[in-house]
Order: C-alpha cells, then sequence, then structure tokens
C-alpha cells in the first residue's frame, strides 16, 4: 500500500495519476477466518483495525449486505463531541474524541476532524441547570467543557438569535475541542487500513444465518456463501435485532428512524456546531455550505431508510425562532437512517450468550461520535474475550440488573 | 405520512394526531416474578423487520389506545383494532395472510 502525502500528489501529478492504487481490495471470502465482523459501517471497520493494530489479529474478515460506509456512518449528521454526564459515557467519548485528532495521521487518510467547537444551549431553566450540573461531571471526569453566557453563545455564533420570545439563549454548554469530521472519509480511511494489514472487505455479502455447536458460533451463512470462524462480531447498528435472532437471543433494542436533511449551499455564515434539544434541532456548515441540519426520531419502529415531511416541517419550524436565516433558506436533500434504540439510550458493547459472539450495538442517535473509542473498545473485547475499563459497564446484563447508563436524561434527545 | 383508522372513532388519523406506545401484546409481570421475566417485560423487544404489532394512541382525537398491525419493512398497514384484547383478532391475521402468505401468527 502506496502512503498518501504531498510527495505521492507531486508524483501522481507528473505520471498523469496512473499510478493511484485502489484504497482497499475487493477479494472473494475464504472458506475461514479467526474473527468474522458482520458490518462494515464506521464501528465495524474501527474493531477491525484496532483488532490488528492493538491486538495483533488480521485473518479478520468484514462481510457488508450493502456498500462499505452505506449505512448510517454515512447518514449522520457528522458530530463529535464528548460532553456526556455519565462517567462510563464520558469515559468512551472522549476516548474515542480524543483520536479522532490523530485519526488522520494514524490511518494515513485525511477524515478531516475539524475541532471547531460544539454549543449546547439552554433555552428553558431546566436545561441551565442540567448543563451546569454536566460541566461539573465533565470537570470531574477530565473533559473538558465549560457553560457559558449568552454574550458569548452570540460572539461564537452571530447568527443565533438569543432572545426569541419563546426559546430565549438562557447560556450553553460549551466544549471548544468538540466539532465535526467527514463521515465517509472515516469508513474508506479505516477500510484502507484494515486491507493494508491484510484483512478481507467483503461487500455486497449480506449475513443470512448463524451456525453454532454447543453454545459457541462456528460460522456463517452468507449470500456469498457459508464461511467459518472462531470468533463473532455482530456490529450492524439498525438490524442488530435481525443478526441476534439469527443467533438465537434478543436485544433490548429497537430500531427507528432519525431524519436529517441540508440546505442550499451558502457562504460560510457558522463556524461552530449549534444543538438546540428543547426544540429538537442541531445544525452545522458542512465545507460545501450546506447547512447540515439533525431531527428527532420517528416514535414507531421502521426500517425503511425514509424520513417523513412532518418531522421535517416540525424541526424547521423550531429552529427559525433561534435560527431567523433558515426562513429564506431553500433545503435541498433529506434522508433517513435506521437507529437502534436501547432501553437506556447507551450502547451495548457486550459478550453474548453465544460463548465466542460479541455485540456492538445501541449507539441510538448517537454512534459517529464514539466510531474510534466503540471499535477500540470492542476490539480489545473481541481479542481477550473480556471487556476492558471503556466497555465493562455497557454489557447486556445491565437491564436485567438495573445498571443502567442512564442518557436519556442527560442527552434529552437525539445525541 | 402513516395514517392509520382510530377502530373507536372510525376516522382515518394521520400520524401527527397519535402518539405511538410501541410493542403491543407484551405479557406484564408483577410482584413475585423473576428478573428475567421483569427484563423481558421491560426491555426485551421483537423489534422484527416485516409484520409488527404496536400500540397507538388517538391522542388529538378521542384519546384512546388502540393496536395496529404493520409492516416495519414497507410501511404498510394491515388493520386497526380496539386495545382490550391478549391477541390480534382472527380478521387481522386473515388480513395479514392474504398480504404476506408465509407468515405465520407467533412469529
Amino acid at each position: 500500500m502506496k502512503r498518501y502525502s504531498a510527495f505521492a500528489i507531486a508524483r501522481e501529478a507528473i505520471g498523469n495519476h496512473l499510478g493511484w492504487q485502489k484504497a482497499w481490495a475487493s477479494p472473494a471470502p475464504k472458506a475461514a477466518y479467526d474473527v468474522i465482523i458482520v458490518g462494515a459501517g464506521g464501528h465495524g471497520l474501527a474493531t477491525a483495525y484496532y483488532l490488528g493494530k492493538n491486538h495483533g489479529i488480521t485473518n479478520v474478515a468484514i462481510l457488508e449486505k450493502g456498500w462499505l460506509g452505506g449505512g448510517n456512518t454515512g447518514r449522520n449528521t457528522t458530530i463529535i463531541r464528548s460532553n456526556y454526564l455519565q462517567d462510563p459515557s464520558a469515559a468512551i467519548y472522549e476516548k474515542s474524541r480524543s483520536l479522532y485528532e490523530t485519526l488522520s495521521q494514524d490511518i494515513n487518510y485525511n477524515v478531516m476532524f475539524s475541532p471547531r467547537g460544539v454549543m449546547m444551549l439552554a433555552q428553558t431553566h431546566h436545561e441551565v441547570r442540567g448543563y451546569r450540573r454536566t460541566a461539573h461531571a465533565n470537570a470531574l471526569q477530565g473533559v473538558t467543557t465549560e457553560f457559558i453566557t449568552p454574550a458569548r453563545v452570540k460572539e461564537l455564533c452571530p447568527i443565533l438569535n438569543i432572545d426569541g420570545p419563546r426559546y430565549p439563549v438562557l447560556g450553553a454548554l460549551w466544549q471548544a475541542r468538540g466539532g465535526t469530521g467527514r463521515h465517509d472519509a472515516v469508513a474508506w480511511g479505516y477500510a484502507r487500513a484494515c486491507s493494508a494489514m491484510g484483512m478481507d472487505i467483503i461487500q455486497q455479502c449480506e449475513v443470512t444465518g448463524v451456525r453454532s455447536e454447543g453454545g459457541q458460533v462456528t460460522g456463517v451463512e452468507t449470500t456469498k456463501g457459508a464461511i467459518a470462524c472462531k470468533k463473532m462480531g455482530i456490529v450492524v447498528a439498525g438490524h442488530s435485532g435481525q443478526v441476534a435472532d439469527m443467533a438465537g437471543f434478543r436485544l433490548p433494542v429497537e430500531a427507528v428512524a432519525l431524519q436529517a436533511l441540508v440546505s442550499e449551499p451558502i457562504k460560510p455564515c457558522m463556524d461552530v456546531v449549534v444543538m438546540a434539544n428543547t426544540v429538537h434541532g442541531y445544525m452545522s456548515q458542512s465545507d460545501k455550505g450546506e447547512m447540515v441540519i439533525g431531527g428527532g426520531t420517528d416514535g414507531f419502529n421502521n426500517y425503511t431508510q425514509r424520513g417523513s415531511f412532518h418531522h421535517i416541517e416540525e424541526t424547521l419550524r423550531a429552529l427559525i425562532e433561534t435560527f431567523p436565516m433558515l426562513s429564506r433558506l431553500k433545503m435541498l436533500r433529506q434522508w433517513g437512517g435506521i437507529v437502534d434504540m436501547t432501553g437506556d439510550r447507551s450502547p451495548i458493547i457486550s459478550k453474548t450468550p453465544l460463548g465466542n459472539c460479541f455485540i456492538n450495538c445501541g449507539w441510538g442517535t448517537g454512534g459517529f461520535k464514539a466510531i474510534p473509542g466503540s471499535g477500540w473498545a470492542m476490539a480489545d473485547l473481541m481479542a481477550r474475550g473480556e471487556p476492558g475499563p471503556l466497555a465493562e459497564a455497557f454489557d447486556l446484563w445491565r437491564f436485567k440488573e438495573g445498571r443502567f447508563i442512564d442518557e436519556s436524561v442527560a442527552a434529552g434527545v437525539a445525541h | 405520512m402513516l395514517t392509520l383508522e382510530c377502530p373507536y372513532c372510525g376516522i382515518m388519523a394521520d400520524e401527527t394526531e397519535l402518539s405511538p406506545g410501541y410493542e403491543a401484546h407484551l405479557k406484564r409481570y408483577g410482584p413475585g416474578s423473576t428478573d428475567a421475566e421483569f427484563e423481558a417485560y421491560m426491555f426485551a423487544r421483537k423489534n422484527p423487520k416485516g409484520v409488527h404489532f404496536e400500540r397507538w394512541r388517538h391522542a388529538y382525537g378521542c384519546g384512546k389506545w388502540f393496536l395496529a398491525a404493520r409492516c416495519t419493512a414497507t410501511l404498510e398497514v394491515f388493520g386497526t383494532y380496539p386495545a382490550q384484547t391478549s391477541g390480534p383478532p382472527p380478521h387481522i391475521i386473515a388480513a395479514i395472510k392474504a398480504r404476506r402468505p408465509g407468515w405465520e401468527a407467533g412469529q
């Protein structure tokens, strides 16, 4: 694998750009692997990457039913932050955020991490109290955040209307080191790094069955034939319930649609990420100039990857008071993704009832920011067979035992 | 936009007029039940990609809870029925089988 560098660009410019290699290989599946990861989204690819990098396990296949990064990895609003209330959440999201800072250098692929700052507006007195509490919790957790005044909010994001009659801005939780990244590049970069380590990324290969014997997985059946494995990781987000069903266990997960939309591209007007949780909307501006807007989830089980018009109307209606300029903006595209929501709105990184089968799911509406940290923790779990400090609180049995990591109260909204 | 018929009012109600209540026909467990039974009742969900039975409330209408049979993969609605039942009635099962010949109740 040739490295990407300024020198490589100069060399290829001389050679008419004929020497660029494919970023990753697309081999036919082998009969058996040490590890099979189901799902080549960000989390699956990151798991495979850290299995190779941190644990030296490279006889790995990553199976993908569609195309690489075509699920939620390519459908989110690319927000990266770690200002969570609960300690286990703050630990894994902060690990993830810190890995994002050096990810481009680590995998030799520009993921365009942009630590532009994330601002979560407090628009009710309840939110002011909640975010002050989060800022104190973050200080104890070693996550740098602060509660800022409305004047500072206006200074950081001049297009905000802080004096709205219905939703005045009373302050904000500010994480200066949060920001955005290029979602496709995260998947492509990890895929290229995995392929360079000799792992097989197999697209258009849907898992249709899980073979097990005596409480151990022996392999999977796929649309490209049966493949044997010694360990299996399920990292399929919205379809976790389907694959778990094939493996014979049930999850505390419901699949619902979450949608987002972008406006027509305009000149740079906003260089931070703003989340307005009271009105259920969050917004940033992409490098192309589009305003990227995320809304709420549907309230019912849905696998269609489609949005619905009334959610767009609700999201924009609510955001217009806070961002008056939106009223003059045309919306360009909208799309939906299927997110896996758990009972406590926290993820599951866990062993399963099958001894050599592991699952990473339940990231719900906030998975993109967690990709590197989630992969790191999942690789650790799969390599050693036991969860490390980042994953241990996120096990599947916490629902039975009442050890919730309750971020539904802390986040209050899609996160 | 999802449109469901309220079995009490008999009117077609848009999604914006209704409140979703997720999986129907869950068995409710009380004091003396095991941890596993409570977990199954409170958290474990069928979450099927296909035929699903759900609770809905006609929140901005008559206010009553009712149940719906719906496909989560296509958003097709097979029918709605009153909530005072522990399982889907025969005419709903028949409506589902007419559209999904391979489907079996209890899946």
